[in-house]
Protein backbone atom coordinates (compact mmCIF):
# COMPACT_ATOMS: atom_id res chain seq x y z
CA UNK A 1 0.00 0.00 0.00
CA UNK A 2 1.05 3.54 -0.90
CA UNK A 3 2.24 5.29 2.17
CA UNK A 4 -0.49 8.51 3.66
CA UNK A 5 -0.72 11.11 5.75
CA UNK A 6 -3.86 10.63 7.87
CA UNK A 7 -6.09 13.70 8.92
CA UNK A 8 -9.43 13.45 10.62
CA UNK A 9 -11.76 16.27 9.49
CA UNK A 10 -13.23 18.59 12.05
CA UNK A 11 -15.31 20.76 9.51
CA UNK A 12 -17.16 20.45 6.46
CA UNK A 13 -15.04 23.44 5.94
CA UNK A 14 -11.60 22.22 6.78
CA UNK A 15 -12.53 18.85 4.78
CA UNK A 16 -13.17 20.89 1.62
CA UNK A 17 -9.92 22.71 2.11
CA UNK A 18 -7.61 19.99 2.95
CA UNK A 19 -9.53 18.08 -0.39
CA UNK A 20 -8.55 21.05 -2.77
CA UNK A 21 -6.09 20.72 -4.47
CA UNK A 22 -5.92 24.16 -5.80
CA UNK A 23 -5.91 25.65 -8.68
CA UNK A 24 -4.94 24.45 -12.37
CA UNK A 25 -5.30 21.10 -11.17
CA UNK A 26 -7.63 18.87 -12.98
CA UNK A 27 -8.11 15.60 -12.49
CA UNK A 28 -10.87 13.35 -10.99
CA UNK A 29 -11.21 13.07 -7.18
CA UNK A 30 -10.14 8.93 -7.35
CA UNK A 31 -6.96 10.13 -8.65
CA UNK A 32 -6.56 12.94 -6.38
CA UNK A 33 -3.50 13.69 -3.82
CA UNK A 34 -5.58 14.03 -0.92
CA UNK A 35 -9.04 11.84 -1.19
CA UNK A 36 -11.66 11.16 1.13
CA UNK A 37 -12.38 8.37 3.93
CA UNK A 38 -15.95 7.67 5.30
CA UNK A 39 -16.50 3.39 6.01
CA UNK A 40 -13.12 2.92 4.52
CA UNK A 41 -15.00 -0.29 3.45
CA UNK A 42 -14.12 0.38 -0.61
CA UNK A 43 -11.26 2.92 0.19
CA UNK A 44 -9.22 0.60 2.09
CA UNK A 45 -10.24 -2.42 0.00
CA UNK A 46 -8.46 -0.71 -3.24
CA UNK A 47 -5.68 1.10 -1.27
CA UNK A 48 -4.75 -2.11 -0.41
CA UNK A 49 -4.88 -3.69 -3.75
CA UNK A 50 -2.38 -0.30 -4.79
CA UNK A 51 -5.75 0.99 -6.77
CA UNK A 52 -5.80 3.76 -4.85
CA UNK A 53 -2.85 5.37 -3.82
CA UNK A 54 -3.95 9.02 -1.81
CA UNK A 55 -0.89 11.04 -0.29
CA UNK A 56 -3.24 12.32 2.34
CA UNK A 57 -6.61 10.41 4.09
CA UNK A 58 -9.50 12.91 4.90
CA UNK A 59 -11.27 10.63 7.24
CA UNK A 60 -15.21 12.73 7.50
CA UNK A 61 -16.97 10.36 10.00
CA UNK A 62 -16.65 13.73 12.31
CA UNK A 63 -18.65 15.73 10.31
CA UNK A 64 -21.65 17.33 11.87
CA UNK A 65 -24.22 14.76 12.79
CA UNK A 66 -27.09 17.37 12.03
CA UNK A 67 -26.09 17.65 8.38
CA UNK A 68 -24.26 14.62 7.62
CA UNK A 69 -25.40 11.91 9.78
CA UNK A 70 -29.68 12.04 10.06
CA UNK A 71 -32.56 10.72 7.87
CA UNK A 72 -35.19 13.34 7.65
CA UNK A 73 -38.80 12.53 6.71
CA UNK A 74 -41.66 14.52 6.19
CA UNK A 75 -44.60 15.04 3.47
CA UNK A 76 -42.10 16.15 0.95
CA UNK A 77 -39.95 13.49 1.13
CA UNK A 78 -36.84 12.11 2.17
CA UNK A 79 -33.64 13.84 3.06
CA UNK A 80 -30.89 10.97 3.62
CA UNK A 81 -26.96 12.54 5.16
CA UNK A 82 -23.94 11.30 3.40
CA UNK A 83 -22.75 9.62 6.65
CA UNK A 84 -26.05 7.79 7.46
CA UNK A 85 -24.81 3.92 7.31
CA UNK A 86 -26.53 1.56 4.99
CA UNK A 87 -27.97 -0.44 8.01
CA UNK A 88 -29.35 3.02 9.63
CA UNK A 89 -30.86 3.86 6.79
CA UNK A 90 -32.07 -0.16 6.29
CA UNK A 91 -33.91 0.12 9.25
CA UNK A 92 -35.42 3.34 8.91
CA UNK A 93 -39.37 2.80 10.06
CA UNK A 94 -40.70 5.49 7.01
CA UNK A 95 -37.79 4.18 4.67
CA UNK A 96 -39.32 0.92 5.16
CA UNK A 97 -42.91 1.73 4.97
CA UNK A 98 -43.07 4.56 2.58
CA UNK A 99 -40.11 3.77 0.52
CA UNK A 100 -39.22 0.06 -0.03
CA UNK A 101 -37.03 0.37 -2.89
CA UNK A 102 -34.35 1.68 -0.94
CA UNK A 103 -34.96 -0.29 2.06
CA UNK A 104 -34.15 -3.34 -0.34
CA UNK A 105 -31.44 -2.48 -2.07
CA UNK A 106 -29.97 -1.55 1.06
CA UNK A 107 -31.08 -4.85 2.76
CA UNK A 108 -29.72 -6.75 -0.43
CA UNK A 109 -26.55 -5.67 -0.35
CA UNK A 110 -23.37 -7.02 0.89
CA UNK A 111 -23.50 -8.04 4.91
CA UNK A 112 -24.33 -6.67 7.78
CA UNK A 113 -21.23 -5.93 9.02
CA UNK A 114 -20.54 -4.35 5.95
CA UNK A 115 -23.50 -2.11 6.21
CA UNK A 116 -23.01 -1.08 9.50
CA UNK A 117 -19.93 0.75 8.39
CA UNK A 118 -20.54 1.49 5.17
CA UNK A 119 -21.48 5.47 4.72
CA UNK A 120 -24.52 6.42 1.81
CA UNK A 121 -22.11 8.75 0.46
CA UNK A 122 -19.39 6.17 0.02
CA UNK A 123 -21.59 3.44 -0.95
CA UNK A 124 -22.82 5.89 -4.39
CA UNK A 125 -19.03 6.32 -5.05
CA UNK A 126 -18.07 2.96 -5.08
CA UNK A 127 -15.74 1.63 -7.44
CA UNK A 128 -16.32 -1.05 -10.37
CA UNK A 129 -15.23 -5.01 -9.16
CA UNK A 130 -14.00 -5.54 -12.62
CA UNK A 131 -11.57 -8.28 -12.19
CA UNK A 132 -8.88 -6.11 -14.20
CA UNK A 133 -9.45 -3.33 -12.49
CA UNK A 134 -9.04 -4.53 -8.90
CA UNK A 135 -5.38 -6.50 -10.30
CA UNK A 136 -2.63 -3.70 -10.73
CA UNK A 137 -0.78 -5.79 -12.98
CA UNK A 138 -3.63 -5.81 -15.51
CA UNK A 139 -3.34 -3.33 -18.65
CA UNK A 140 -7.05 -0.87 -17.33
CA UNK A 141 -7.98 2.12 -19.48
CA UNK A 142 -9.66 3.09 -15.60
CA UNK A 143 -6.85 2.55 -13.67
CA UNK A 144 -4.44 3.82 -16.01
CA UNK A 145 -5.74 5.90 -19.11
CA UNK A 146 -4.50 4.31 -22.52
CA UNK A 147 -2.97 1.36 -21.20
CA UNK A 148 -5.56 -0.10 -22.77
CA UNK A 149 -8.65 -2.27 -21.40
CA UNK A 150 -7.97 -6.15 -20.32
CA UNK A 151 -11.60 -7.08 -20.57
CA UNK A 152 -12.81 -6.44 -23.68
CA UNK A 153 -11.47 -9.39 -24.61
CA UNK A 154 -10.72 -11.53 -21.25
CA UNK A 155 -12.84 -12.96 -18.94
CA UNK A 156 -16.28 -10.29 -18.88
CA UNK A 157 -18.81 -12.70 -17.37
CA UNK A 158 -19.75 -9.88 -15.30
CA UNK A 159 -19.40 -6.81 -17.13
CA UNK A 160 -21.85 -4.19 -18.70
CA UNK A 161 -24.12 -4.42 -21.90
CA UNK A 162 -25.82 -0.99 -21.91
CA UNK A 163 -23.81 2.11 -21.62
CA UNK A 164 -20.51 0.92 -22.50
CA UNK A 165 -17.54 1.84 -24.72
CA UNK A 166 -14.64 0.61 -27.03
CA UNK A 167 -12.43 2.14 -23.70
CA UNK A 168 -13.98 0.60 -21.29
CA UNK A 169 -17.11 -1.75 -20.29
CA UNK A 170 -16.80 -2.03 -16.03
CA UNK A 171 -20.14 -2.48 -14.47
CA UNK A 172 -21.35 -0.37 -12.24
CA UNK A 173 -21.95 -2.42 -8.89
CA UNK A 174 -23.91 -0.57 -6.46
CA UNK A 175 -28.15 -1.05 -5.82
CA UNK A 176 -28.71 1.87 -3.41
CA UNK A 177 -27.83 4.06 -6.50
CA UNK A 178 -30.71 2.38 -8.50
CA UNK A 179 -32.94 2.77 -5.93
CA UNK A 180 -31.74 6.67 -6.14
CA UNK A 181 -32.09 7.46 -9.72
CA UNK A 182 -35.29 5.37 -10.14
CA UNK A 183 -37.20 8.02 -7.77
CA UNK A 184 -35.45 11.36 -9.36
CA UNK A 185 -33.07 11.71 -6.27
CA UNK A 186 -30.99 14.96 -6.01
CA UNK A 187 -27.61 15.16 -4.80
CA UNK A 188 -26.38 18.00 -2.28
CA UNK A 189 -22.23 19.01 -3.01
CA UNK A 190 -20.50 21.10 -1.31
CA UNK A 191 -17.20 22.23 -3.09
CA UNK A 192 -13.98 24.48 -2.37
CA UNK A 193 -15.92 26.85 -4.61
CA UNK A 194 -19.79 26.58 -3.91
CA UNK A 195 -22.53 24.76 -2.50
CA UNK A 196 -24.59 23.04 -5.57
CA UNK A 197 -27.27 20.54 -5.82
CA UNK A 198 -27.27 18.22 -8.89
CA UNK A 199 -29.95 15.36 -10.09
CA UNK A 200 -28.58 12.01 -9.46
CA UNK A 201 -28.74 11.26 -12.81
CA UNK A 202 -25.86 13.71 -13.87
CA UNK A 203 -23.84 12.44 -10.94
CA UNK A 204 -22.08 9.21 -12.81
CA UNK A 205 -20.41 9.30 -16.86
CA UNK A 206 -20.58 6.71 -18.78
CA UNK A 207 -16.78 5.67 -19.52
CA UNK A 208 -16.79 7.05 -22.77
CA UNK A 209 -12.65 7.56 -23.77
CA UNK A 210 -11.97 8.90 -20.71
CA UNK A 211 -13.32 5.49 -18.23
CA UNK A 212 -11.65 6.71 -15.38
CA UNK A 213 -13.75 9.94 -14.69
CA UNK A 214 -16.13 8.38 -12.75
CA UNK A 215 -18.67 11.21 -11.76
CA UNK A 216 -18.69 14.56 -12.35
CA UNK A 217 -17.52 15.58 -8.88
CA UNK A 218 -14.01 17.43 -9.13
CA UNK A 219 -11.61 16.94 -6.02
CA UNK A 220 -12.39 18.19 -2.89
CA UNK A 221 -16.36 18.04 -3.36
CA UNK A 222 -18.38 16.73 -0.77
CA UNK A 223 -21.46 14.71 -1.02
CA UNK A 224 -23.36 16.11 1.80
CA UNK A 225 -27.22 13.75 1.20
CA UNK A 226 -29.53 13.34 -0.89
CA UNK A 227 -33.07 14.71 -1.04
CA UNK A 228 -36.03 12.10 -2.30
CA UNK A 229 -38.98 13.52 -3.33
CA UNK A 230 -42.27 12.19 -2.50
CA UNK A 231 -44.82 10.48 -4.71
CA UNK A 232 -47.02 8.08 -5.13
CA UNK A 233 -45.51 5.43 -6.83
CA UNK A 234 -42.32 5.54 -3.63
CA UNK A 235 -44.68 2.94 -1.73
CA UNK A 236 -45.27 0.48 -4.47
CA UNK A 237 -41.82 0.41 -5.36
CA UNK A 238 -39.23 -3.12 -5.19
CA UNK A 239 -36.03 -4.02 -6.06
CA UNK A 240 -34.95 -7.43 -7.61
CA UNK A 241 -31.74 -8.53 -7.50
CA UNK A 242 -30.29 -11.62 -9.78
CA UNK A 243 -27.39 -12.92 -8.00
CA UNK A 244 -24.57 -16.32 -8.33
CA UNK A 245 -25.86 -17.02 -5.03
CA UNK A 246 -28.98 -16.22 -2.72
CA UNK A 247 -26.85 -13.45 -0.41
CA UNK A 248 -23.81 -11.37 -0.54
CA UNK A 249 -22.76 -10.85 -3.35
CA UNK A 250 -23.40 -8.55 -6.40
CA UNK A 251 -25.89 -8.02 -8.69
CA UNK A 252 -25.69 -10.09 -12.03
CA UNK A 253 -28.71 -8.11 -13.08
CA UNK A 254 -31.23 -6.07 -11.13
CA UNK A 255 -34.29 -4.01 -11.30
CA UNK A 256 -35.61 -1.18 -9.12
CA UNK A 257 -39.46 -0.81 -9.79
CA UNK A 258 -41.70 2.46 -8.52
CA UNK A 259 -45.44 2.44 -10.03
CA UNK A 260 -48.36 4.19 -9.60
CA UNK A 261 -51.09 2.18 -10.91
CA UNK A 262 -54.88 3.44 -11.90
CA UNK A 263 -56.64 -0.20 -11.42
CA UNK A 264 -54.10 -2.38 -13.61
CA UNK A 265 -53.52 0.77 -15.56
CA UNK A 266 -49.74 2.34 -15.03
CA UNK A 267 -50.23 5.69 -14.34
CA UNK A 268 -46.67 6.35 -13.53
CA UNK A 269 -43.30 4.43 -13.57
CA UNK A 270 -39.64 4.14 -13.06
CA UNK A 271 -37.28 1.76 -13.49
CA UNK A 272 -33.62 1.52 -12.92
CA UNK A 273 -31.44 -1.32 -13.86
CA UNK A 274 -28.54 -2.91 -11.96
CA UNK A 275 -25.71 -5.24 -13.07
CA UNK A 276 -25.78 -4.73 -16.44
CA UNK A 277 -25.11 -0.69 -17.45
CA UNK A 278 -21.75 1.12 -16.47
CA UNK A 279 -23.30 3.85 -14.36
CA UNK A 280 -26.41 3.75 -12.63
CA UNK A 281 -29.27 3.01 -15.54
CA UNK A 282 -32.43 4.56 -16.07
CA UNK A 283 -34.54 2.54 -18.05
CA UNK A 284 -36.62 5.55 -20.26
CA UNK A 285 -37.95 3.79 -23.09
CA UNK A 286 -38.94 0.89 -20.96
CA UNK A 287 -41.17 3.53 -18.79
CA UNK A 288 -42.64 5.15 -22.12
CA UNK A 289 -43.89 1.94 -23.68
CA UNK A 290 -45.68 1.30 -20.23
CA UNK A 291 -47.25 4.68 -19.13
CA UNK A 292 -51.13 4.69 -20.05
CA UNK A 293 -51.24 1.12 -20.42
CA UNK A 294 -52.29 -2.29 -18.28
CA UNK A 295 -49.60 -3.86 -17.21
CA UNK A 296 -49.75 -7.78 -17.96
CA UNK A 297 -46.56 -9.82 -18.32
CA UNK A 298 -47.21 -9.45 -22.48
CA UNK A 299 -45.97 -5.98 -21.50
CA UNK A 300 -44.13 -6.15 -19.24
CA UNK A 301 -42.05 -8.25 -21.84
CA UNK A 302 -42.04 -5.38 -24.32
CA UNK A 303 -40.67 -2.92 -22.05
CA UNK A 304 -37.73 -5.36 -21.13
CA UNK A 305 -36.79 -5.79 -24.89
CA UNK A 306 -37.16 -2.32 -25.42
CA UNK A 307 -34.49 -1.65 -21.94
CA UNK A 308 -32.21 -3.99 -23.61
CA UNK A 309 -32.52 -3.10 -27.18
CA UNK A 310 -29.21 -1.13 -27.14
CA UNK A 311 -27.31 -3.58 -25.31
CA UNK A 312 -23.94 -4.66 -26.47
CA UNK A 313 -22.66 -8.19 -25.53
CA UNK A 314 -18.97 -9.80 -25.53
CA UNK A 315 -18.02 -13.44 -25.18
CA UNK A 316 -18.94 -14.26 -21.73
CA UNK A 317 -21.84 -11.89 -20.85
CA UNK A 318 -24.37 -12.07 -23.46
CA UNK A 319 -26.84 -13.89 -20.54
CA UNK A 320 -26.98 -10.74 -18.78
CA UNK A 321 -29.54 -10.01 -21.62
CA UNK A 322 -32.05 -13.00 -21.22
CA UNK A 323 -31.76 -12.77 -17.25
CA UNK A 324 -31.53 -8.92 -17.25
CA UNK A 325 -34.79 -8.55 -19.57
CA UNK A 326 -36.32 -12.03 -17.13
CA UNK A 327 -35.59 -9.68 -13.88
CA UNK A 328 -37.38 -6.65 -15.14
CA UNK A 329 -40.10 -8.83 -15.87
CA UNK A 330 -40.33 -10.36 -12.35
CA UNK A 331 -39.46 -7.15 -10.79
CA UNK A 332 -42.70 -5.19 -12.76
CA UNK A 333 -45.38 -8.02 -11.79
CA UNK A 334 -44.21 -8.20 -8.70
CA UNK A 335 -44.53 -4.28 -7.67
CA UNK A 336 -47.68 -4.65 -9.05
CA UNK A 337 -48.84 -7.40 -6.62
CA UNK A 338 -47.62 -5.25 -3.95
CA UNK A 339 -50.52 -4.58 -0.87
CA UNK A 340 -49.92 -1.43 -0.58
CA UNK B 1 -16.92 -13.40 -4.28
CA UNK B 2 -14.95 -13.50 -7.36
CA UNK B 3 -12.83 -11.42 -6.71
CA UNK B 4 -9.06 -11.87 -5.86
CA UNK B 5 -8.41 -13.01 -2.50
CA UNK B 6 -6.04 -11.55 -0.41
CA UNK B 7 -2.27 -11.78 -1.19
CA UNK B 8 -1.01 -11.92 2.45
CA UNK B 9 1.12 -9.19 1.63
CA UNK B 10 0.05 -7.36 5.33
CA UNK B 11 2.74 -10.75 6.68
CA UNK B 12 5.50 -7.54 6.65
CA UNK B 13 3.36 -5.86 9.88
CA UNK B 14 5.29 -8.49 11.71
CA UNK B 15 8.49 -6.52 11.63
CA UNK B 16 6.98 -3.38 10.31
CA UNK B 17 8.34 -0.98 13.15
CA UNK B 18 11.86 -2.65 13.52
CA UNK B 19 11.75 -2.42 9.55
CA UNK B 20 10.66 1.23 9.49
CA UNK B 21 13.36 2.42 12.01
CA UNK B 22 15.88 0.90 9.75
CA UNK B 23 14.46 2.10 6.77
CA UNK B 24 13.63 5.47 7.21
CA UNK B 25 16.01 7.44 5.32
CA UNK B 26 15.23 5.20 2.10
CA UNK B 27 11.58 5.66 2.89
CA UNK B 28 11.77 9.87 2.70
CA UNK B 29 13.11 9.67 -0.44
CA UNK B 30 10.82 7.50 -1.66
CA UNK B 31 8.07 10.01 -0.50
CA UNK B 32 10.15 13.03 -3.09
CA UNK B 33 10.21 10.33 -5.89
CA UNK B 34 6.46 9.27 -5.77
CA UNK B 35 6.16 13.08 -5.94
CA UNK B 36 8.04 14.35 -8.93
CA UNK B 37 6.58 10.90 -10.61
CA UNK B 38 2.76 12.77 -10.15
CA UNK B 39 4.15 15.54 -12.20
CA UNK B 40 1.67 18.14 -10.39
CA UNK B 41 1.81 21.55 -8.35
CA UNK B 42 -0.63 20.02 -6.50
CA UNK B 43 0.06 21.09 -2.73
CA UNK B 44 -0.32 17.76 -0.22
CA UNK B 45 -0.98 19.06 3.50
CA UNK B 46 1.72 16.71 4.39
CA UNK B 47 4.99 18.13 2.54
CA UNK B 48 7.45 17.21 4.60
CA UNK B 49 6.33 14.78 6.94
CA UNK B 50 6.98 11.43 6.28
CA UNK B 51 3.67 9.42 5.77
CA UNK B 52 5.69 6.20 7.01
CA UNK B 53 6.76 7.83 10.38
CA UNK B 54 4.84 5.59 13.37
CA UNK B 55 2.09 7.94 14.75
CA UNK B 56 0.68 7.28 18.53
CA UNK B 57 -2.70 5.84 18.53
CA UNK B 58 -4.50 4.95 21.58
CA UNK B 59 -6.99 2.30 21.31
CA UNK B 60 -10.04 1.18 23.42
CA UNK B 61 -9.83 -2.70 23.03
CA UNK B 62 -12.18 -4.61 25.43
CA UNK B 63 -12.62 -2.61 27.89
CA UNK B 64 -8.59 -1.58 28.35
CA UNK B 65 -6.75 1.44 26.63
CA UNK B 66 -3.91 1.07 24.73
CA UNK B 67 -1.00 3.23 23.42
CA UNK B 68 0.89 1.89 20.53
CA UNK B 69 2.47 3.31 17.48
CA UNK B 70 1.55 2.26 13.98
CA UNK B 71 2.12 3.34 10.32
CA UNK B 72 -1.22 4.73 9.11
CA UNK B 73 -1.01 1.45 6.58
CA UNK B 74 -2.16 -0.78 9.43
CA UNK B 75 -5.75 -1.92 9.49
CA UNK B 76 -7.32 -2.28 12.72
CA UNK B 77 -6.95 -6.27 12.31
CA UNK B 78 -3.18 -5.66 11.80
CA UNK B 79 -3.24 -3.85 15.07
CA UNK B 80 -5.04 -6.18 17.43
CA UNK B 81 -3.02 -9.08 16.07
CA UNK B 82 0.13 -7.94 15.55
CA UNK B 83 0.38 -5.19 17.95
CA UNK B 84 -1.78 -6.31 20.89
CA UNK B 85 -1.35 -9.84 20.48
CA UNK B 86 -4.90 -10.16 20.32
CA UNK B 87 -5.02 -13.13 17.78
CA UNK B 88 -8.59 -14.75 18.43
CA UNK B 89 -9.95 -12.32 15.33
CA UNK B 90 -8.95 -13.77 12.85
CA UNK B 91 -7.58 -13.11 8.94
CA UNK B 92 -9.57 -14.80 6.05
CA UNK B 93 -9.14 -12.53 3.07
CA UNK B 94 -7.74 -9.02 4.27
CA UNK B 95 -10.65 -7.85 1.80
CA UNK B 96 -14.15 -7.57 3.49
CA UNK B 97 -15.23 -11.18 1.74
CA UNK B 98 -15.13 -13.70 4.41
CA UNK B 99 -16.32 -11.96 8.13
CA UNK B 100 -13.30 -14.24 10.27
CA UNK B 101 -11.89 -10.59 10.84
CA UNK B 102 -15.68 -9.54 12.57
CA UNK B 103 -14.93 -7.91 15.54
CA UNK B 104 -17.34 -4.81 17.32
CA UNK B 105 -17.26 -1.04 17.25
CA UNK B 106 -19.28 0.69 19.66
CA UNK B 107 -21.50 -2.32 19.77
CA UNK B 108 -21.98 -2.53 16.08
CA UNK B 109 -20.41 -6.04 14.27
CA UNK B 110 -17.91 -4.55 11.37
CA UNK B 111 -15.14 -5.94 9.69
CA UNK B 112 -11.42 -5.11 11.02
CA UNK B 113 -10.03 -5.79 7.65
CA UNK B 114 -11.72 -2.85 6.26
CA UNK B 115 -10.81 -0.20 8.73
CA UNK B 116 -7.56 1.56 9.49
CA UNK B 117 -6.38 1.36 13.11
CA UNK B 118 -6.26 5.18 12.93
CA UNK B 119 -9.73 5.67 12.13
CA UNK B 120 -11.14 3.55 15.03
CA UNK B 121 -8.95 5.98 17.81
CA UNK B 122 -11.94 6.88 20.02
CA UNK B 123 -14.19 4.19 19.70
CA UNK B 124 -14.77 0.95 21.66
CA UNK B 125 -13.45 -2.12 20.32
CA UNK B 126 -14.93 -5.31 21.27
CA UNK B 127 -13.25 -8.58 20.07
CA UNK B 128 -13.38 -12.20 20.96
CA UNK B 129 -11.09 -11.97 23.98
CA UNK B 130 -13.71 -9.31 25.61
CA UNK B 131 -16.95 -11.62 25.38
CA UNK B 132 -16.68 -14.29 27.81
CA UNK B 133 -16.85 -13.13 31.38
CA UNK B 134 -14.11 -11.89 33.41
CA UNK B 135 -14.63 -15.04 35.66
CA UNK B 136 -13.95 -17.05 32.28
CA UNK B 137 -17.94 -17.85 32.22
CA UNK B 138 -18.41 -18.58 28.57
CA UNK B 139 -20.82 -16.29 26.90
CA UNK B 140 -24.03 -18.05 25.85
CA UNK B 141 -23.11 -17.84 21.91
CA UNK B 142 -19.56 -19.16 22.80
CA UNK B 143 -21.14 -21.92 24.71
CA UNK B 144 -23.46 -22.66 21.99
CA UNK B 145 -21.05 -23.23 19.67
CA UNK B 146 -19.29 -25.92 21.55
CA UNK B 147 -22.83 -27.59 22.35
CA UNK B 148 -23.75 -27.42 18.77
CA UNK B 149 -20.68 -28.62 17.24
CA UNK B 150 -20.70 -25.20 15.40
CA UNK B 151 -17.39 -25.99 13.56
CA UNK B 152 -15.10 -28.23 12.18
CA UNK B 153 -11.45 -26.28 12.09
CA UNK B 154 -12.56 -23.24 14.08
CA UNK B 155 -10.88 -20.57 12.20
CA UNK B 156 -14.34 -18.78 11.17
CA UNK B 157 -15.66 -18.80 15.00
CA UNK B 158 -13.99 -16.15 16.38
CA UNK B 159 -15.76 -14.27 13.39
CA UNK B 160 -19.38 -15.90 13.35
CA UNK B 161 -19.32 -15.60 17.33
CA UNK B 162 -18.77 -11.55 17.30
CA UNK B 163 -21.04 -11.75 14.26
CA UNK B 164 -23.93 -13.74 15.79
CA UNK B 165 -24.02 -12.15 19.23
CA UNK B 166 -24.95 -8.76 17.27
CA UNK B 167 -26.98 -10.98 15.11
CA UNK B 168 -29.42 -11.59 17.99
CA UNK B 169 -29.04 -8.56 19.38
CA UNK B 170 -30.48 -6.48 16.30
CA UNK B 171 -33.50 -8.87 16.49
CA UNK B 172 -32.13 -10.48 13.22
CA UNK B 173 -32.24 -14.17 14.65
CA UNK B 174 -36.28 -14.66 14.45
CA UNK B 175 -36.28 -17.41 12.72
CA UNK B 176 -34.18 -19.27 10.34
CA UNK B 177 -33.93 -17.66 7.11
CA UNK B 178 -33.11 -14.27 8.46
CA UNK B 179 -30.24 -16.19 10.60
CA UNK B 180 -28.61 -17.30 7.00
CA UNK B 181 -29.59 -14.18 5.40
CA UNK B 182 -27.69 -12.02 8.14
CA UNK B 183 -25.24 -14.23 9.08
CA UNK B 184 -24.10 -14.71 4.89
CA UNK B 185 -21.04 -12.22 6.39
CA UNK B 186 -19.40 -14.94 7.52
CA UNK B 187 -18.35 -17.60 5.63
CA UNK B 188 -17.29 -21.09 6.86
CA UNK B 189 -14.85 -23.24 4.27
CA UNK B 190 -15.46 -26.23 6.29
CA UNK B 191 -19.49 -25.48 5.69
CA UNK B 192 -20.35 -25.90 9.51
CA UNK B 193 -23.39 -23.87 8.47
CA UNK B 194 -26.64 -25.91 9.93
CA UNK B 195 -24.85 -26.01 13.22
CA UNK B 196 -23.76 -22.88 13.27
CA UNK B 197 -27.83 -22.07 12.90
CA UNK B 198 -28.62 -24.00 15.68
CA UNK B 199 -25.95 -22.31 18.05
CA UNK B 200 -27.48 -18.80 17.02
CA UNK B 201 -30.86 -19.97 18.38
CA UNK B 202 -29.78 -22.05 20.99
CA UNK B 203 -27.79 -18.57 22.25
CA UNK B 204 -30.76 -16.30 21.20
CA UNK B 205 -33.32 -18.06 23.75
CA UNK B 206 -30.71 -19.10 26.20
CA UNK B 207 -30.32 -14.61 26.05
CA UNK B 208 -33.26 -13.95 26.17
CA UNK B 209 -34.36 -16.42 29.75
CA UNK B 210 -31.14 -14.17 30.33
C1 LIG C 1 -17.34 -8.05 0.04
C2 LIG C 1 -18.15 -6.86 -0.35
C3 LIG C 1 -19.41 -7.02 -0.90
C4 LIG C 1 -20.16 -5.93 -1.27
N1 LIG C 1 -21.40 -6.12 -1.82
C5 LIG C 1 -22.13 -5.05 -2.21
C6 LIG C 1 -23.40 -5.21 -2.80
O1 LIG C 1 -23.89 -6.32 -2.97
N2 LIG C 1 -24.07 -4.10 -3.19
C7 LIG C 1 -23.57 -2.85 -3.01
O2 LIG C 1 -24.23 -1.87 -3.35
N3 LIG C 1 -22.37 -2.66 -2.44
C8 LIG C 1 -21.64 -3.73 -2.06
N4 LIG C 1 -20.42 -3.54 -1.50
C9 LIG C 1 -19.83 -2.21 -1.52
C10 LIG C 1 -20.13 -1.40 -0.29
O3 LIG C 1 -21.48 -1.11 -0.26
C11 LIG C 1 -19.27 -0.14 -0.40
O4 LIG C 1 -17.93 -0.50 -0.17
C12 LIG C 1 -19.67 0.92 0.61
O5 LIG C 1 -21.00 1.29 0.44
C13 LIG C 1 -18.78 2.14 0.48
O6 LIG C 1 -19.09 3.06 1.50
P1 LIG C 1 -17.94 3.59 2.49
O7 LIG C 1 -18.55 4.61 3.37
O8 LIG C 1 -17.25 2.48 3.15
O9 LIG C 1 -17.00 4.30 1.42
P2 LIG C 1 -15.44 4.61 1.48
O10 LIG C 1 -14.68 3.39 1.22
O11 LIG C 1 -15.11 5.37 2.71
O12 LIG C 1 -15.35 5.61 0.23
C14 LIG C 1 -15.66 5.18 -1.08
C15 LIG C 1 -15.40 6.34 -2.04
O13 LIG C 1 -16.28 7.42 -1.81
C16 LIG C 1 -15.59 8.62 -1.49
N5 LIG C 1 -16.44 9.28 -0.49
C17 LIG C 1 -16.95 8.73 0.64
N6 LIG C 1 -17.82 9.58 1.22
C18 LIG C 1 -17.85 10.69 0.45
C19 LIG C 1 -18.57 11.94 0.53
N7 LIG C 1 -19.46 12.20 1.50
N8 LIG C 1 -18.34 12.86 -0.43
C20 LIG C 1 -17.47 12.62 -1.44
N9 LIG C 1 -16.76 11.48 -1.56
C21 LIG C 1 -16.96 10.52 -0.62
C22 LIG C 1 -14.24 8.18 -1.04
O14 LIG C 1 -13.26 9.16 -1.27
C23 LIG C 1 -14.02 6.95 -1.90
O15 LIG C 1 -13.57 7.30 -3.18
C24 LIG C 1 -19.65 -4.63 -1.08
C25 LIG C 1 -18.40 -4.44 -0.50
C26 LIG C 1 -17.65 -5.54 -0.14
C27 LIG C 1 -16.30 -5.32 0.47
S1 LIG D 1 -13.59 -2.90 -18.25
FE1 LIG D 1 -12.90 -0.86 -17.58
S2 LIG D 1 -12.20 -1.25 -15.51
FE2 LIG D 1 -12.23 -3.27 -16.53
S3 LIG D 1 -10.18 -3.55 -17.51
FE3 LIG D 1 -11.48 -2.55 -19.02
S4 LIG D 1 -11.02 -0.38 -18.71
FE4 LIG D 1 -10.39 -1.40 -16.83
S1 LIG E 1 -10.40 -10.89 6.80
FE1 LIG E 1 -12.01 -11.57 5.46
S2 LIG E 1 -13.52 -10.04 5.87
FE2 LIG E 1 -11.86 -9.28 6.98
S1 LIG F 1 -15.04 -24.21 10.98
FE1 LIG F 1 -13.52 -24.32 9.43
S2 LIG F 1 -13.94 -22.50 8.35
FE2 LIG F 1 -15.63 -22.60 9.63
Amino acid sequence: MHPFAYQRASSEQAAVEAGNPGPGVRRPPTEAAAQFVAGGTNMSDYMRLNVTRPDVLIDINELSPSAYGHIEADSAGLRIGALVRMAEAEDHPVIRSDYPVIHDTLKLAATRQIRNMASLGGNVLQRTRCEYFREASFPCNKRQPGSGCSALDGFNRRHAVLGVSDACIATYPGDFAQALIALDARVEIMGPQRRRTIAFSELHRQPGGTPNVETGLAPGELITGYVVPAGPHTRRSRYVKTRDRESYQFALASAAIALDLDGATVKDVRIALGGVATVPWRAHEAEQLLVGQPLDETLARRAADAAFAQARTREHNGYKVPIGKETLVRALLETQAMDV
Amino acid sequence: MADHPGTGKSRLSLHRRGFLTAAATGATAAVVARGAEAQTSEATPAAGVNPRTPRPVTLSVNGQTHEIGLDARTSLLDALRDHLRLTGTKKGCDHGQCGACTVHIDGKRALSCMSFAVMAEGHEITTIEGLAAPAGDLHPMQQAFVDQDAFQCGYCTPGQIMSAVACVKEGHAENDDDIREFMSGNLCRCAAYPNIVAAVKQARDAIREG
